[in-house]
């Protein structure tokens, strides 16, 4: 299928980014998700109706909730960006880490409590990252 | 509180078919390279598709059901696509990814058990 579009005379000029730097974009791409999914959850809580057609409307009149599926679209292109060279095996598990900065943020903005169980998974899933992460960078 | 079979095969499912959304997404990524309005492409179309059916699988799974069953579940997503890169990829398994995966597996079943 790639046969039929002649590719374009395009000089290369982009450099592919390093792994060291497709990791750091899948971290951004995390802490953005994150905000993101603050954001859809407080914005959701406030829609006038409810349902899918009420976020739907919300979408248009609750800025909360728009902003919230900005950075979530913008989250996702980071993900891509970071795909383009970094390996999908080692770049994808690492979004995990949306897991640590939800439970901090529920924690310090909605006063959700934290117990012994969300601390230890997100410490593991923490320790999970940085050895795939240096196993990535060598 | 037990976990119906019914929430199980939905999240189930929800892994399997958000690993195929990533598998789209890496494929789809490359034609990056050749500038970036190329991000309007039909892989990179069926990615996102595949990311919002799978959500709509979780959704409906975590409806009923032990969220410490079925938070790990999702993370099974990140085993199949394991499988996936070196597959349809060529991407090596290293000693590195499976400790790092095998650790983020056990850290979400902790959220999950956290999160009752």
């Amino acid at each position: 299928m790639t046969s039929a579009t002649v590719p374009k005379p395009v000089p290369a000029t982009k450099k592919p980014f390093t792994p060291r730097q497709s990791i750091a974009l899948v971290f951004c791409c995390t802490l953005l998700g994150a905000a993101a999914q603050v954001l859809m959850k407080s914005g959701a809580e406030t829609v006038a109706h409810p349902g899918v057609v009420g976020v739907l409307l919300g979408l248009f009149t609750n800025l909360t909730l728009l902003v919230g599926y900005c950075l979530y679209g913008l989250s996702a292109l980071l993900l891509i960006l970071a795909l383009r060279d970094g390996e999908l095996s080692l770049l994808y598990p690492v979004i995990a880490l949306t897991y640590v900065w939800v439970t901090v943020l529920s924690v310090a903005l909605f006063h959700e409590t934290i117990n012994i169980f969300k601390l230890t998974g997100i410490t593991t899933i923490m320790i999970g990252v940085m050895v795939l992460g240096r196993s990535g960078m060598k | 509180m037990t976990t119906p079979w019914r929430s199980i095969a939905l999240v189930l499912a929800a892994s399997f078919i958000g690993s195929f959304g990533a598998v789209f997404l890496k494929s789809g990524s490359e034609r990056l390279r050749n500038g970036f309005w190329n991000l309007f492409n039909w892989k990179l179309a069926t990615g996102v598709l595949l990311f919002v059916l799978s959500s709509l699988f979780f959704v409906e799974g975590i409806r009923e059901g032990e969220l410490s069953v079925l938070y790990p579940m999702v993370s099974l997503g990140y085993i199949w696509t394991l499988l996936w890169s070196r597959l349809f990829f060529g991407e090596p398994f290293t000693r590195g990814k499976f400790l790092g995966l095998a650790l983020i597996v056990l850290g979400v079943f902790f959220v999950g058990l956290g999160s009752r």
